[in-house]
């Protein structure tokens, strides 16, 4: 285990949360943005992970957070493909730039 | 020695498979990349010693969300869409943002993350998770956990009243 150094991970997971960022800013349809968003939270519980590992033996505080992180993550994804499902049924679009009405 | 080749490649799985997931113009084939993205995150927590973080990983990532992504993208775009192409006064910024972020992020993991003391903790037994995670006391977890509840089921209501039929 002590011979991947701290830093290793956490440039696997800046690859990963600018990646996310990249996709969040360029692509233009709903699903796609959310996997970006995806992207980015699995790269925190990541680092929340290897510095809980690392830099706090015996305790587990990191590893909750990245538990609870899951979970927040997923109540959240659920509810936002239902709202894009919604949108879908009402205008048939789910691309950003042309979803520009709150009411149809 | 075998746990840095199998860092080496769930890292290189993870780099490639995330840029590919951001740039692929086939949304369902996008999915898929980040499938692989979510699954190789569970690998490193097993490799970090981790057993019930990557369990909930695979579960709760790989088994139930990306089943709702890929019903949703199912139910939203038609076999062999693609997504349209992005001008290129979006992707310049966007690529700008990033590189520059991971930049500024590179400078600070690489020069000041090797001066922190680094120690190794023992492993976390199933048994000290779950007593940390139904305690009362001082670092255990049952407020956010109850809270946790809460929310998964405002989330489960705020579901079913977004989606039904008016």
């Amino acid at each position: 285990m002590s011979n991947i150094p701290l830093a290793a991970y956490l440039v696997v997971s800046a690859i990963m949360f600018f990646a996310g960022i990249y996709g969040f800013l360029s692509r233009r349809n709903m699903l796609t943005i959310l996997m970006s968003l995806e992207l980015m939270l699995n790269a925190a519980d990541i680092n929340f992970v290897a510095f809980n590992k690392y830099l706090y033996p015996g305790q587990m505080d990191g590893a909750f957070f990245a538990l609870f992180a899951i979970g927040v993550s997923a109540a959240e994804t659920a509810i936002a493909i239902a709202i894009i499902i919604n949108i879908y049924r009402n205008i048939k679009n789910i691309y950003v730039d042309e979803v520009n009405k709150m009411k149809y | 020695m075998a746990e840095q080749i199998i860092f080496y490649v769930l890292a290189i799985v993870i780099v490639v498979f995330s840029i590919l997931s951001v740039t692929s113009r086939r949304i369902l084939r996008s999915a898929t990349y980040l499938l692989f993205v979510l699954l190789a995150t569970a690998g490193l927590y097993l490799l970090m010693g981790y057993e019930f973080l990557f369990g909930v990983q695979i579960s709760v990532y790989a088994g139930g969300i990306m089943v709702l992504y890929i019903f949703s993208i199912l139910l939203t775009s038609h076999a062999g869409d693609k997504a349209k192409k992005v001008s290129w006064k979006r992707l310049v910024p966007a690529g700008v943002a990033a590189v520059a972020g991971f930049a500024v992020c590179g400078h600070i993991i690489f020069h000041n993350v090797y001066k922190i003391a680094q120690t190794i903790s023992p492993e976390i037994s199933m048994q000290q998770l779950g007593t940390a995670m139904l305690g009362t006391g001082k670092d255990q977890y049952l407020l956010p956990f109850e809270a946790i509840s809460i929310l998964l089921l405002a989330c489960v209501i705020g579901g079913i009243m977004i989606a039904r039929k008016r």
